[in-house]
């Protein structure tokens, strides 16, 4: 304006301008740094789970051929013969108590034959990456290298990945087992957390009077929520899978075979992820109740209603989509937990599916757990495929939360 | 109702809009709209330089809009459109090429919540200074301005403590140096004494007479003795039946209120509605 | 009959506190496991808790019991992902509740939730596939080992900054308008009204959210059992490896573990110095948020 106020004030508008238009790129950019890794992870992911494999076959299925027939034109007794050449006394006395060999049919024979003599392998993978752009090189290497190899494209997450159980050759892998580790563990995780979580929460805004051992048992909820997984794990690990062994393990009720029983079962995680998730559920119940307005309690109480009446016919409906909501948030949480379940014991290598609570265990994330922890290449590739099982079931459980509350909140709208 | 009003100048304000010197801001058409809500309309106004000018009327009627149309703070909503023109000394504020940073340097503003920074008193007052390239002595402006909004005396022993610890009728003084300490040469005020008890707002109303002399003073209230005691010129707004605000009359305090032209400012001030 | 009713909701009352009551017992369990095998650990002769604490060695096969190799890789790791974490979180923060439009808010907002919800091991194998291949391309094979602290605490950065965003958000969120308004009135650009008004005044928020993203990368395991290895050295080089505290825990437990052995109990001294770690930052932080709502309020 004035003379004087210019040499008083220089405000410098513009320069001030261009600084916060700089610094506002600045902060978008660090937005974007989150988005960019999200999407980075799920490129590596989704890169590690398709792609091209050699194959290769150990005994040439032509090599097999008699007298100028292929394999597959041969009669049943030569087929016979192979496999008793070819194959381990221990597992030919397996087959026969399977099925005896005389009674399989030629092309059973020869679907064995094809499985266990000459049998298909993954000799080397490649990233879907790798796979798309550099077609041309891995043809000639294979060429030079391996010039008997089969190069397939695959996906290793397929049908037959979620139905195998484990095995120790990566390509026969499948995560069946680790799911149902899976699922019975968590079963007995909401089994115990949910009704002690919610039933705390009630007592915790309906009955408890603001006193001081309220008070404690509030702070200590909250402190409890923010104990890392682990230490939980070595509770878990000290009281479930030791001092309670007995329980844990079955021996208590005389299940499993005492030889190798010891308190490394699902009942064992179960519990241990129940104390884990426990906090959170309260704390979420607790939002949830107290979210509820003062007005319908009233009502009710006004009505003749009990404490307990209101509760459940009024409270409890009130504020149930949001604890199922908080619920389902604080499950899936314990079903990607991995910490705590190995300090609990699961185990390395489990082949057989679960078959009672008392049973030792592998879950899905302990399963990725191991095989990226495996350094060859296959690994990878199936522990990639591990991931997008998880992943999409975690998708799958949150979105069924979102859309479960929804519903329940316009139910009770529409009444 | 025995109203003391102001003896102002006989001379309307509306008079020869030939020599722009003569305002020190003025509204043309202006149009206000909140997202498809037309809030107010067609305001001409032309405020005096060195004078005190009050807008009235009935709540909701848009006075605090106009008022934040002035120092383009209405932007600050989004969905906010403007229409029309606002004339700073001749320029139109709401030009594209005006930054609205630069139009509130000049054009500066007292809430009706007083609202300081939760920093000690010397810095609420030097940091606007500070950020708008103040080159001089910062102690100095910070007595300046705290001796011109009647402070000084108060808090001069306590000037690195926290502004929050003031009391309500403080804190609005604080706040008034501090728009005090940037130099403006219009001051919008919203309500300024409205949250305050009688003796501090009485304070409020002496140091506006006082600021008077060296700026243009713009100020809202709902207190119709108040705009009367105080100002030189009063606007009377009120909505029509669309809820859009309006001008009804515009004059010298004395004549709007002692010989109001129209008969709903008469209604308005002797009561009868609002 | 009414008598009958009120003995009924008497036992209801009563259960629910039990439910309640078993919270407490939850951390009475922690704290007394984690106390009796950590005291086993420290009675079982040469090994006293200074030493424990100070010594720079851990080998526990030739009997070196010092937690300093172990506590500084814990300490690399998280420095590693707070300093990645912290200030883009509150950039993050200052962008979302100061400039972003709803619009870019319902896209953004759901983003990082997802981040947040991945399991911690998918980071694990996403540091290990990814980002130490990354590093070894940019700084070289010969400097960045297969396994190092640097990949891990990136990871466990990423793991950590919706979370310290979020929280951030919240409490520069809950800064009142008006004092946003007092600073754009005095003819302050957005910028400056963001970093010399908003951000004070909701600093305290923003501190405690730091101290959470904190506590848990200190608690993270996964990651840094995955990319971080096993070699327990105290060294300050972030592109070798180095085993955390966490890491330690779950190398010892995954293995064969006979009860009662010093390894064992080991598990129990170290896990109660995490816990008392993670406890105490906590609590700060939690009285930083009671403060903090005191002032607006």
């Amino acid at each position: 304006m004035s003379q004087a106020e210019a040499k008083v004030f220089q405000p410098h508008i513009e320069r001030r301008q261009k600084v916060g238009a700089l610094w506002k790129l600045v902060f978008l950019l660090a937005t974007l740094v989150g988005i960019v890794a999200l999407a980075a992870l799920l490129l590596t992911v989704i890169n590690d789970s398709f792609g091209l494999v050699a194959l290769q076959f150990e005994v040439a299925p032509a090599s097999l051929g008699r007298d100028g027939r292929p394999l597959e034109r041969l009669e049943p007794k030569e087929l016979r013969e192979i496999l008793t050449a070819r194959l381990s006394s221990g597992l030919i006395r397996r087959l026969e108590s399977e099925q005896p060999l005389a009674e399989r049919s030629r092309q059973q024979l020869y679907e064995l034959v094809m499985e266990r003599v000459a049998r298909l392998q993954v000799i080397e993978s490649w990233s879907l990456g790798e796979s798309l752009l550099k077609r041309g090189q891995i043809r000639n290497w294979l060429q030079q290298n391996h010039p008997q190899a089969l190069l397939k494209f695959r996906s290793w997450v397929s049908w037959r990945f979620l139905v195998q159980p484990q095995a120790s050759v990566p390509e026969k892998a499948g995560v069946l087992t680790a799911l149902l580790g899976s699922l019975w563990m968590i079963l007995i995780t909401v089994a115990v957390a949910f009704p002690l979580g919610v039933g705390a929460a009630i007592y915790l805004e309906e009955y408890a009077r603001e006193n001081l051992f309220t008070r404690i048992l509030q702070v200590n909820i909250y402190n409890l929520a923010g104990v890392p997984s682990i230490i939980y794990g070595i509770l878990g690990l000290a009281v479930f899978v030791r001092l309670l062994e007995r329980l844990t393990s079955g021996a208590l009720f005389r299940i499993g075979d005492p030889a190798t029983a010891n308190g490394r079962t699902i009942l064992s995680a179960g519990l241990t992820l129940a104390a884990l998730v426990l906090p959170l559920i309260i704390i979420n119940s607790q939002e949830a109740i107290r979210a509820v307005p003062q007005s319908l309690r009233y009502s009710s109480y006004a009505l003749g209603g009990t404490k307990w009446q209101t509760i459940w016919h009024h409270v409890l409906p009130a504020s149930f989509d949001r604890i199922l909501t908080g619920t389902i948030l604080a499950v899936s949480r314990a079903i990607g937990e991995t910490a705590p379940l190995v300090v609990v014991g699961a185990s390395t290598f489990v082949t057989q599916h679960p078959t009672s609570i008392f049973s030792k265990f592998t879950t899905l994330p302990i399963q990725i757990y191991q095989w990226t922890a495996r350094p060859q290449a296959e690994f990878r590739n199936v522990a990639a495929a591990a991931i997008i099982v998880l992943l999409v079931l975690l998708l799958a459980m949150n979105t069924a939360a979102i859309l479960l509350r929804d519903r329940i909140s316009r139910q009770r709208r529409e009444g | 109702m025995q109203l003391t009003v102001k003896r102002a100048e006989q001379d309307s304000p509306l008079s020869a809009d030939a020599l722009s010197g003569e305002y020190a801001i003025q509204t043309r058409g202006l149009n206000i709209h909140y997202g498809g809500f037309h809030a107010v309309k067609d305001i001409e106004l032309s405020f005096r330089k060195n004078r005190i000018t009050a807008i009235i009327g009935p709540s909701g009627c848009g006075k605090s809009t106009v008022l934040r149309s002035l120092n383009r703070m209405n932007e600050l909503m989004p969905g906010t459109s403007t229409t029309g023109q606002v004339l700073y000394h001749g320029q139109n504020i709401y030009d594209p090429k005006v930054d609205p940073v630069e139009v509130r340097r000049r054009i500066g503003m007292v809430f009706q919540k007083a609202n300081p920074f939760p920093k000690s008193i010397h810095e609420n007052i030097a940091w606007g200074a500070r950020i708008n390239g103040f080159r001089g002595d910062l102690d100095e402006l910070v007595e300046g301005s705290l001796r011109a909004a009647a402070l000084w005396d108060e808090v001069k022993d306590k000037l690195s403590q926290s502004a929050l610890r003031l009391s309500g009728g403080q804190q609005q003084r604080l706040c008034i140096a501090r728009c005090l300490a940037i130099q403006p040469d219009i001051i919008l005020m919203d309500e300024p004494a409205s949250a305050l008890d009688p003796i501090a707002t009485l304070k409020i109303e002496e140091l506006m007479t006082e600021l008077a002399r060296r700026y243009t003073i713009v100020i809202v209230t709902h207190n119709m003795q108040q705009a009367s005691r105080i100002s030189d010129f009063t606007a009377f707004l009120m909505v029509d039946k669309g809820r859009t605000g309006f001008l009804v009359e515009f004059a010298s305090t004395e004549q709007l209120f002692v010989k109001p032209q129209d008969k709903r400012t008469e209604d308005y001030i002797s009561g009868r509605f609002g | 009959m009414q008598k009958k009713l009120r003995l009924g909701e008497l036992v209801i009352q009563l259960t629910l506190l039990l439910f309640g009551v078993l919270s407490i017992l939850i951390t009475a369990g922690i704290v007394l496991t984690l106390g009796e095998e950590s005291l086993r650990f420290f009675a079982s002769g040469e090994i006293s808790i200074w030493k424990f604490l100070t010594a720079a060695k851990w080998q526990p096969a030739i009997g070196e019991y010092g937690i300093l190799p172990l506590a500084s890789a814990t300490l690399m790791t998280s420095l590693i992902a707070m300093l990645i974490a912290a200030p883009l979180g509150l950039f993050v923060a200052v962008y979302l509740s100061q400039y972003a439009t709803p619009r870019v808010r319902a896209v953004l907002k759901p983003i990082l939730e997802i981040l947040a919800g991945i399991p911690t091991v998918v980071y694990g194998y996403f540091a290990l596939t990814f980002i130490t291949p990354l590093l070894r391309l940019v700084f070289g094979e010969n400097v960045v080992s297969i396994y190092n602290t640097a990949s891990a605490g990136i990871a466990i950065g990423i793991l950590i900054l919706p979370l310290i965003a979020s929280m951030s958000e919240d409490a520069l969120g809950a800064v009142p308008r008006s004092l946003k308004e007092a600073a754009f009135a005095l003819g302050a650009t957005k910028l400056e009204t963001s970093l010399s008004v908003v951000v004070p005044a909701g600093i305290s928020g923003v501190a405690a959210a730091f101290i959470v993203g904190l506590s848990r990368a200190i608690g993270e395991t996964m990651i840094v059992a995955l990319a971080a290895g096993a070699g327990s050295a105290l060294t300050a080089n972030p592109f070798r490896s180095a085993e955390t505290m966490t890491g330690y825990i779950v190398r010892i437990s995954g293995g064969d573990l006979g009860y009662d052995t010093v390894d064992y109990n080991s598990i129990f001294a170290i896990g109660i110095v995490l816990f008392l770690i993670t406890l105490a930052l906590n609590i700060v932080s939690r009285r930083i948020v009671r403060r903090f709502r005191e002032v607006y309020e």
